[in-house]
Formats: C-alpha cells, sequence, structure tokens
C-alpha cells in the first residue's frame, strides 16, 4: 500500500517530518519499507531555456529548438507545440527520463532532424491537464535546475509492508487515523453532501441477497445522466500519487473512494443490467463469466456471484464483468458498494489466480458499518465531477446487522501480562484515539472496551494488550529477566551423537554438508535401484519448485553425489563430504513419513592433498573403510565387522568393492565403490567411494565410555605369521580364527602384508599378520610363546588349507 | 689396593677430559685401562691375593670405578661420533605432511552457537518431524485454512492435509501437547517455503524458541531476547522491538538489531534503514493455548524464531543466501 503526503495531509494536519512519521508508524506495528519522493523522476527533467528557434527542414508544423540546460552547450530539441519564443522557459526532459505514464525519452531523431530530449506539457509530467502546450516557467527560475526542486515539488510516498490482520490501513483514512495517534492531532473525515435530484432509487433499480451468510449487506445508489470522460486533473493526481492509474472519471470515483475509505466499490452501467436487478447468489458447478480483463472463467460450486436479472455480471469482491462495465456511452450508474464475507472472497480469488484491489481488501474485512456512507461519498463525486442526477434514496439490503462486541479489560492482568502497569486514563487515551470505545468495567481494575468496526482483528484481552503496548510504544515496556531453575538443562542424546560423529569426520578430514531435503524425482533410477526398493517409492510434492526438487529423499547419497557434480565442475578435484540428516519413507496407513536419519559421505580423488611427500594416488574402498573404522572405534561401537555384499544386494556401489558395515551382528548401512552405471547417470567420471549408515541403529550400538583395561605392565613378545592360502579366503575369517585359537594371552593380531604373484601360485596369496602376546601377569618366557605360536600356527593351516612359505 | 683404585680412577677421568674429542687417544686410553691387559683389569685380577674377608668390598670397589671409567669412556667417544658426523641439514620450511581438518558447515556452526547460548538460559533441545500435519503447521498455530496469513507462506505439499513444515512453530503445539508447564525448549531444524531466488532458497533453518509458565510477561520476552543478541553479537547492539503480525502470537514483535555492516548509517543490506529484521517473537495467543489444553488464564508464555541462515550471513558476512547449499568446498573452508 502506497501512501502520499499530500493525500495524507487531507485527514489530519501533518506535524512530523516524513521519517518521523515513517519511524512511527514502524514502531507502531505498521511497517513504512521506505519513503520515496514521487517527483524523483523528475530529477532528470530540467528547467530549459530556448535560445535559437528554426523551422524544422521537412515537417512545417515542428521547430527545431536550441534550448540551455545548464550543460556545456544548448541541446537540439524538436519540438510541436504552439507559442514557441525565444527566452521562453520550458521543461525539458533529458534522454533517460520516463514520464508518469510510462514514455521513456532518449535521444532520437525527428524525420531527420536530432532530437537530445523533449520539451514538454503541464499534462505529460503529471503536473496538470494541459497537453497542448509547453508548461511554461516563471521567469527568473535557475536554468539547468532540476525541475522539482526549481518548483519545489516534493511528495513524499510511505511504502507499507502490512500485516494481513490490519486491513483496516489499506485506506488513506485507515492510515490517518493512526499517523493522527502518532501526532497527537485529530482526525478530519471528508463531509458528504448529497442532492437528490434524481427519481427514487426504489424504482430505478432492485437488489436480492439469497446468499446471505457470504453477503451480508449490499448497498446500492444510483445515478443518472452523468457523461463518462476523463477524470479531473486533482483526481487523476491524488490515483496517480499512491501509483494507480486513472481510467474515466466513474472508475475514478470509485478507485478513489476505495483507497479514501478502505470499501471497495463497484460501478455497473446499470442500463446494461437485465430487469435492471442485482441478485447475489453462489455459482452452479461450471458456469462460465467472462471478466473485466477480457477472460472467460470457469466458475467453481459456491463462488459468489453479482448476477442481473438474467447473468451473472461479477464475481463478488473479485473482479466486475465485461458486459456491464463502464463505457464511454454509458449515462446510468449503479453504484455497488457492499460487504462480503472474507474467507469467501479469499477462497474466490485464489481458485481464480485473481488477486484485485478489491479482494485483498475483503478478504482482510472491510468496515461493515461504512457501506452507506461509501456508496453516498461516490455518488456526491460522481455528480460533481460526470455531471450527473442523484437518484433518491438508497437501497440497503442488510440481512446480518454488525453488533459491536464490548472486551473487559481487567487491569492486572494486562499489567502482569506485559510486564509494566500503564495507568487507567493512559490505556483509555490511548485506545480512544484509535477509535476504540471505552467505558468504566465492572470494577475499578476493569475497563469495557469496544472495539471499532474496522478492527475485525481485535477480540480479546490480549489483543487489547497487543493495542496499548505497540502505541505506548514497545520501548515502554520493561527489560526483565526471568528467573531460573538451578537444576540444568538435559541434554539431547541425539544431538550429542551427531556432535560427536561432526567432531570426528571433521578430524579425519570431512567437510560437512547440507544438501536440500527434496531431490530430483528421477535420482532412485540413476542410483539403479531396482523398481520394488522402498527408496524408489519417495513421498512427492504436489506443487514443487522444478523436477529436480520433486520428491523428498530417500537416501542422503544423491544429495552428495550431486554436490560431487558441482565440485568437480568448480575444478575442486578432492572431495572429502558427509551429511548428517533425515531421509522420508512413506510408511502404510500413516499420514506422516516416517522420517529416519542417516549419515552419508564421500571420498573422491586424491587420497593426499597435493604435496612433495608422495606421488598422487587417487582414493580408494580402503580409505573410506578405513574412516569408517576410525569413527566406529572413536565411538567405541563394539563387534564391528565389514561383510562382503552379495553381488545381487549390491545396486548403488559396485559389486565386488561393496561391504555391509556389520555391528554385533546388525547391519549399520553400507560402503563402496559408486556403481560405474550410477556414476554414468550422475555424469561423474572419477571414482568415488561412499558410506551410508543409520544413526537410530548406531545409536543402539553406543555403548558408552567404560574404563574397561589395565595399561599392560609386563613387556610384549612379538611373533610374525606368514600363511599362504586360496586367495578366495577372507583375511577378517583367518584373523578371527587366530583370534579365537590363539592363548588367552595373546592381545591382537594385525594384518601387515598381502602378497600375491610369484613364487606364490596364481589362485593363492600370503598374509602376514604380527602377533602380540602378553600376559597381565608376567613376562613371558621365549619357549612359551614359540610353542603357542606353533600351536596356532598348525590350526589355522588345518583350519584353511593353508601352508607355509619356503 | 684402595688408594690405587682412587689413582686409576682419578688419573684416567683426567686422561679422558685431557683427550676429550680425539678419538685415538680415547680408544687408546679405553685399552690402556679396560683392555684385557689394561692397568684396572691386572688390578682386579689383584683382588684374589687379598685376605677373604677384606676380597667383597675390594671387589664392590673395583667394579664401581670401573663401570664409572667405561661409561665415561663410552660417552666421551659417543660425543666425538656425534662431532665426526654432523646432522644432514634439512630444508625446514619444506611443507610438513598434513590431512587439511575438515570444516563444518556454517549453517551447523550458527544453529550449535544459538542452541549453546539458549542452553545455558535453561532451554531444553526438542526436535520434530519435517513432513508435518497442517493441522500443527497451521491451525493448531491460529491458522485456519482461508486466512489471508496463510499468504504470509508459501507452501508446499504432500497431500490436503500433510506439508513440508514451513516454520518450526509446530513444535511448540507438540511439545505443549507432551508436557505441562514450566516448558522452555528450543527447537532448531529445516523449514521449507515454496520460494526461490537471490533472497530466498526453498529450504532454510529455524531456531524456534518457547517459554510458557505463570506469570510470563513481555517484559521477559525483551529481556531474553536482548540477552541472547547481545551474546549472538556484541554487547553493545542495540535493539528495536517493533510491533507486527503473527497469527499465533499477541502482542506479535519483530526484533530488529542495529545493522553490524554500516552501524545504522544506512547501506544496501539493511536496505538504508539502518535496521535489520533478526527475529519473529510475541505472546503465545491465548488460541494456541486452548488448542493444546492448556487455561491459558493461568499460563502466559512468548515465543520466538530466528532465521539461521540469515544470522549466518551477517556474522561472516556471506551476500547469497544460495552459497549455502551449493557446498562448494572453497567456501566450506572458510569456516
Amino acid at each position: 500500500m502506497k501512501i502520499s503526503l499530500s493525500w495524507l495531509s487531507q485527514y489530519t494536519a501533518i506535524r512530523k517530518s516524513p521519517p518521523e512519521i515513517a519511524e512511527g508508524l514502524t514502531r507502531a506495528g505498521i511497517a513504512v519499507d521506505a519513503v520515496v519522493d514521487r517527483f524523483g523522476y523528475l530529477d532528470s527533467v530540467r528547467v530549459g531555456r530556448i535560445v535559437e528557434l528554426s523551422p524544422h527542414p521537412s515537417a512545417p508544423r515542428l521547430t527545431v529548438c536550441r534550448v540551455e540546460t545548464g550543460e556545456d552547450r544548448p541541446r537540439t530539441i524538436v519540438c510541436g507545440a504552439p507559442r514557441l519564443r525565444i527566452g521562453l522557459l520550458a521543461p525539458a526532459a533529458l534522454p533517460g527520463t520516463v514520464l508518469p505514464d510510462g514514455t521513456p525519452i532518449a535521444e532520437t531523431s525527428v524525420r531527420g532532424v536530432p532530437s537530445e530530449g523533449m520539451l514538454c506539457s503541464a499534462g505529460e509530467l503529471g503536473l496538470g491537464a494541459d497537453r497542448d502546450g509547453l508548461l511554461e516557467l516563471p521567469a527568473g527560475l535557475p536554468v539547468g535546475e532540476a525541475l522539482h526542486r526549481a518548483l519545489g515539488l516534493s511528495d513524499p510516498v510511505f511504502e507499507l509492508d502490512l500485516t494481513p490482520n490490519r486491513g483496516d490501513c489499506l485506506s488513506l483514512i485507515g492510515v490517518a487515523r493512526e499517523v493522527a495517534a502518532l501526532q497527537g492531532t485529530r482526525l478530519r473525515l471528508p463531509r458528504v453532501r448529497l442532492t437528490e435530484t434524481g427519481p427514487p432509487v426504489t424504482e430505478c433499480a432492485a437488489v436480492a441477497i439469497e446468499a446471505p451468510l457470504a453477503c451480508p449487506r449490499y448497498v446500492a445508489r444510483v445515478v443518472e445522466g452523468v457523461t463518462v470522460g476523463p477524470s479531473p486533473f486533482w483526481l487523476q493526481e491524488r490515483l496517480l500519487s499512491v501509483g494507480m492509474r486513472p481510467i474515466n472519471n466513474i472508475v475514478d470515483v470509485t478507485n478513489f473512494v476505495m483507497l479514501e475509505c478502505g470499501q471497495p466499490l463497484h460501478a455497473f452501467d446499470l442500463d446494461r443490467l437485465a430487469a435492471s436487478r442485482i441478485v447475489v447468489r453462489t455459482a452452479r458447478a461450471g458456469e462460465r463469466f467472462v471478466t473485466l480483463d477480457g477472460k472467460e472463467r470457469t466458475l467453481e460450486e459456491g463462488m459468489l456471484l453479482i448476477c442481473d436479472g438474467r447473468a451473472p455480471v461479477a464475481v463478488a469482491g473479485v473482479m466486475g464483468g465485461l458486459d456491464s462495465e463502464i463505457r464511454g456511452e454509458t449515462t446510468r450508474v449503479l453504484i455497488e458498494s457492499a460487504c462480503f464475507e472474507a474467507g469467501s472472497v479469499r477462497r474466490t480469488s485464489k481458485r481464480l489466480g485473481l488477486p484485485t484491489e478489491a479482494s485483498r481488501r475483503f478478504e482482510k474485512g472491510v468496515d461493515p458499518t461504512e457501506t452507506v456512507r461509501a456508496a453516498d461519498r461516490a455518488a456526491q463525486l460522481m455528480a460533481e465531477i460526470a455531471g450527473g442526477r442523484i437518484a433518491r434514496g438508497v437501497i440497503d439490503v442488510h440481512p446480518r446487522p454488525w453488533r459491536p462486541q464490548p472486551i473487559r479489560l481487567d487491569l492486572e492482568r494486562t499489567a502482569r501480562f506485559l510486564g509494566v502497569a500503564f495507568p487507567k486514563s493512559r490505556i483509555r487515551g490511548l485506545l480512544r484515539a484509535i477509535g476504540f470505545e471505552v467505558a468504566p468495567g465492572a470494577s475499578r481494575r476493569e475497563l469495557q472496551v469496544t472495539p471499532p468496526p474496522f478492527r475485525p482483528d481485535i477480540a480479546r484481552p490480549e489483543d487489547l494488550a497487543e493495542e496499548i503496548a505497540r502505541l505506548a510504544g514497545f520501548d515502554e515496556i520493561p527489560v526483565t529477566l526471568p528467573v531460573l531453575p538451578a537444576a540444568g538443562v538435559r541434554p539431547f542424546a541425539r544431538e550429542e551423537l551427531r556432535r560427536r560423529l561432526r567432531e570426528i569426520l571433521n578430524g579425519l578430514g570431512f567437510s560437512e554438508v547440507i544438501t536440500y531435503s527434496f531431490i530430483d524425482a528421477r535420482d532412485g533410477e540413476r542410483l539403479g535401484l531396482p523398481a520394488q526398493d522402498p527408496r524408489r517409492h519417495p513421498v512427492a510434492l504436489l506443487n514443487p519448485i522444478a523436477e529436480d526438487q520433486s520428491v523428498l529423499r530417500t537416501s542422503l547419497l544423491p544429495g552428495l553425489l550431486h554436490t560431487l557434480r558441482f565440485n568437480l565442475d568448480q575444478q575442486n578435484r578432492r572431495v572429502k563430504i558427509f551429511e548428517v540428516g533425515k531421509v522420508f519413507l512413506p510408511r502404510q496407513g500413516a499420514e506422516l513419513p516416517a522420517e529416519p536419519e542417516r549419515l552419508a559421505g564421500l571420498w573422491s580423488g586424491p587420497r593426499a592433498i597435493l604435496s612433495w611427500h608422495e606421488r598422487e594416488t587417487p582414493c580408494d574402498f580402503f580409505d573410506l573403510k578405513g574412516t569408517l573404522e576410525a569413527l566406529l572405534d572413536a565411538l567405541h561401537i563394539p563387534e564391528v565387522r565389514f561383510a562382503a555384499l552379495a553381488d545381487a544386494a549390491c545396486d548403488v556401489t559396485r559389486p565386488g568393492r561393496s561391504a555391509a558395515i556389520v555391528a554385533a551382528g546388525e547391519p549399520l548401512g553400507i560402503v563402496g565403490e559408486i556403481h560405474p552405471r550410477v556414476r554414468s547417470a550422475f555424469d561423474l567420471k572419477p571414482e568415488a567411494f561412499v558410506f551410508e549408515i543409520d544413526l537410530e541403529i548406531l545409536e543402539g550400538h553406543l555403548g558408552g565410555l567404560r574404563h574397561r583395561q589395565r595399561v599392560p605392565r609386563f613387556p610384549a613378545a612379538v611373533r610374525d605369521l606368514t600363511v599362504i592360502l586360496d586367495a578366495g579366503i577372507e583375511a577378517q575369517a583367518v584373523r578371527e580364527t587366530l583370534l579365537q585359537e590363539g592363548p588367552s594371552w595373546m592381545e591382537r593380531a594385525v594384518l601387515i602384508d598381502v602378497f600375491s604373484g610369484p613364487p606364490i601360485p596364481p589362485g593363492q596369496r600370503s598374509l602376514t599378520f604380527r602377533i602380540t602376546y602378553r600376559s597381565e601377569e608376567r613376562t613371558l618366557e621365549d619357549a612359551a610363546v614359540n610353542a603357542a605360536h606353533a600351536e596356532m600356527t598348525a590350526r589355522v593351516l588345518a583350519r584353511f588349507g593353508g601352508r607355509l612359505p619356503g | 689396593m684402595d688408594a690405587e683404585l682412587r689413582g686409576i680412577e682419578q688419573e684416567t677421568l683426567k686422561e679422558i677430559e685431557a683427550a676429550r674429542g680425539n678419538r685415538e687417544a680415547l680408544q687408546a686410553l679405553q685399552v690402556r685401562v679396560l683392555g684385557r691387559k689394561g692397568l684396572l683389569t691386572q688390578l682386579l685380577r689383584s683382588i684374589a691375593a687379598l685376605a677373604p674377608e677384606k676380597r667383597p668390598e675390594a671387589g664392590r670397589e673395583a667394579n664401581r670405578v670401573k663401570e664409572r671409567l667405561a661409561s665415561a669412556l663410552e660417552a666421551a667417544l659417543r660425543d666425538c661420533e656425534a662431532a665426526a658426523r654432523p646432522a644432514e641439514r634439512i630444508d625446514v620450511t619444506l611443507p610438513g605432511r598434513m590431512e587439511p581438518r575438515g570444516r563444518l558447515h556454517p549453517i551447523t556452526r550458527v544453529t550449535e552457537e544459538i542452541c549453546a547460548i539458549f542452553s545455558q538460559m535453561g532451554f531444553e533441545r526438542v526436535e520434530g518431524p519435517e513432513v508435518e500435519k497442517d493441522y500443527y503447521n497451521f491451525e493448531a498455530l491460529n491458522i485456519p485454512k482461508n486466512h489471508p496469513a496463510r499468504d504470509m507462506q508459501d507452501t508446499f505439499f504432500v497431500s490436503a492435509d500433510v506439508v513440508l513444515r514451513t516454520h518450526t512453530s509446530p513444535l511448540q503445539v507438540r511439545t505443549m501437547e507432551r508436557r505441562r508447564p514450566p516448558v522452555r525448549v528450543i527447537a532448531p531444524g529445516r523449514v521449507f517455503r515454496r520460494d526461490s531466488d537471490q533472497t530466498h532458497t526453498p529450504m532454510f533453518h529455524q531456531v524456534e524458541g518457547l517459554w510458557v509458565d505463570e506469570s510470563v510477561s513481555f517484559g521477559d520476552l525483551k529481556g531474553t531476547l536482548t540477552a541472547f543478541v547481545r551474546r549472538m553479537f556484541d554487547e553493545e547492539t542495540a535493539l528495536r522491538f517493533r510491533p507486527s503480525f503473527f497469527p499465533f502470537t499477541e502482542p506479535s514483535a519483530e526484533v530488529d538489531i542495529r545493522c553490524v555492516i554500516c552501524r545504522g548509517a544506512g547501506c544496501r543490506v539493511c536496505k538504508e534503514t539502518g535496521w535489520l529484521e533478526i527475529l519473529g517473537s510475541g505472546m503465545v495467543h491465548p488460541a494456541v493455548f486452548e488448542n493444546v489444553g492448556y487455561e491459558s488464564g493461568r499460563y502466559s508464555g512468548f515465543a520466538f524464531g530466528l532465521g539461521v541462515e540469515r544470522v549466518a550471513m551477517l556474522k561472516y558476512g556471506i551476500d547469497d543466501l544460495r552459497r549455502f547449499f551449493e557446498n562448494d568446498l572453497r567456501f566450506l573452508a572458510q569456516f
């Protein structure tokens, strides 16, 4: 909503500066986004002096002028205006200017003669009605000065960002009321004086409301014998000052009154209303209607319509119809001033995709007691401007009159609620200033407050508390700190886990990313998931912004793969990232999907940062597996194993290079190389390794930190064991057998070498373990260690059918 | 015997000192004193000739001297070697071996910071679903269907009654349904609005706060949020509480801070106003209390919500919201 100071000042005296008013309104809850001088466009319109005149060589009606504009040389401007003379001061619009009607001024050539600007009439500049001759400026104005400065033209316009509860401020009077309260000035309402010289209105038209719930009131007035034409300058100027385009005198009056008091009006050509009747009813499904903008609309059942004796003529509170609009030849006007129920107008305007000035006001609630006054005001102005006769009387069909709803305001409660006790007299003064009635309450500690009809947002004592607080100023409410119990705050276990995961992964060189919760509907397919996989059946959005953000993710991997893609495009080759977040899986019979939380990581590119220490090598499966081992170890997850994933179970990851991550027999997730097919689906060239684990399952394995073992006191004995086995035997199985078969004082077995190739026959490989033996009671004897080591070696060989080297 | 031992000890120590740095001399000395036919070795042999009762005492003393001289000689020889073979020089300016530490996403960083401040103020963390029932996202928050306030937030729908939550405020209702006052919670999380341009991403993050108890006042709201803002930014930050409108609070207040970029002089970031909107807040609306079955006459409380991206942009001087979700590693590496 735009409010010009010049118009605003018609309703209250202006005592404060525009910035003060803007700040004051903002602090009272009516946010002023900007204050802009509406004559700003005159910045590039200069006071020009004609210094030379010559006839246009090829156009007898045009003159070539040389005009001084305060620049280093006079400009050549071709002009068609009469009564030009040397020495005349006139507005010269320089190239770059945009006139109020939208015309841009540029350097051009008029029938062969270059023209470097335009000499303007008052009408062209939006400064008057005259469009015939140049705006002759008083002698003595400084040549070259910007026109608005030279003429002292200034009209600050406040751009309001209104909250939906303040429908009353969608009008000049509504804002003036707030400004008056702010300044302590009086609100001056326009006086309406009607001279009714036409026939009785009931002989001109009739109104029937068939849908009283959606239309609590319908008021009509008739003006006969009008001449439709352009509005007078003052009216055009008022509309222009708040950014509304003038159309014709009748329509301009309805807009003027709407802007003035907030009541949307509609003017019908009465002669085009069949049977001179207005019927307010709801639409039948599929009914069709052509609105003012020339579009045919299909209506839905229940939409409120204004009809004549035959067919719809307007969508109530939204837009009128093309057939009954005011035309040049219109002479009889029916003015509609009605109340339509807010929800009904809003639904209709939404369904039709048709937000209008009228619907914006109706859906926030208009003052049901101003209906007649608005019609009167419009009739008066039309008669004055368009020269008509006002029919006698007003049609006022009013099935549901407005009733005041007084509110009991408990002063003590209000003081407790706000944290400050305002004196009763102050409260009374604040509320009365914005039109509330304040009467004594049932006791001394109470007031009875009746909100005015233009404030349907006020219904409870808390609403009144807000009015009091905002009018007094939030600054008047003292800052207090509530008392805290010393009990402390329970930590949120899941967040503690996330924090540890992030910390550990950061330490391992992985950076956190955050990707959108919605992904491309095709990502499930790109991941190579089988059709029946639940991850292929995501929660879909009904109204996505884009196809690549149309379903909710069922895995964090697409987000990581897209992030890798993006980083490769930025030439970031070494990508080590992870994300913690929810995925969304539909649940049978439940309204809301399950939202399990996942942790996923990705590593692609070189193993180490580029350096002189080693040659660059790409990362591999074991780099990422190592990351997971370190992560799970740091979390003290017991009994972690990695189990090769059967080829049939591999989808996102590559068969033969995929593993399930298992803790105490329960799968936590998977780790593996991205399947080449998935890589190409995501348009990725380099290999990438990923893992994804479920946080809830992981959480179940957190043992908490325990002090488990004493730090050893006796020295260890170390023996290496190399065995040659079939290459198909998993190292993990061998190691587990070692731990099982070794003596109780075997401490650990670390795989330190894997070798295949000559002299080892094809299909076999050698595994070398470094085994540490240590007793908690004594220093071990060599002989005992050797015996145990030999015995264990024999058992391992027997178990796996291997042999020793050499 | 004893005197002889002492003599050899003193003499040899002197000679070691004199031969310091001279490898050959030290080796010769070693042979002369400790060698198979050396002075000390011979003396040790003569112990056998002593009276039996004197032997242990003499043996101990002889061994002590032998060990002392042996270790002194060895140390002197080691010094020679070290001096003879200086350490290979390295270029200490060569880069070290390192794996750069990964970084926290700035949104996580700021969320943690916000939550830590409120946690110290006694707020407990709660979380809730990102796909939410219309009831929790709107209805229970006093935003019925067809209310103009629904225009304030463009919504993603999953079905007629299920939406992607447009704010973290559903947690107010979910929390109050489960708990009786006093309630003091903070709820961070992702939220979604159907809006995408330079200043809007369809997903962003909010932190919701709620404090309900007997006689919590608007002054308490001001105090709590003032304390928060000063901890988050700096102690001097000026605040402005400005009346606003949210259907689920009454009164409602928008909290502005003095522009951290221009300090109030007016700049592009604050759109020349000198103020930056940072928080929405207000006293919990009685209709919300009614919806969760709290007696609104008995309890009062305040709620607030703040945009994490907004805070992060101000704190780190980030000018384009979309950077947060592109996850360019060159961007992330700066945090």
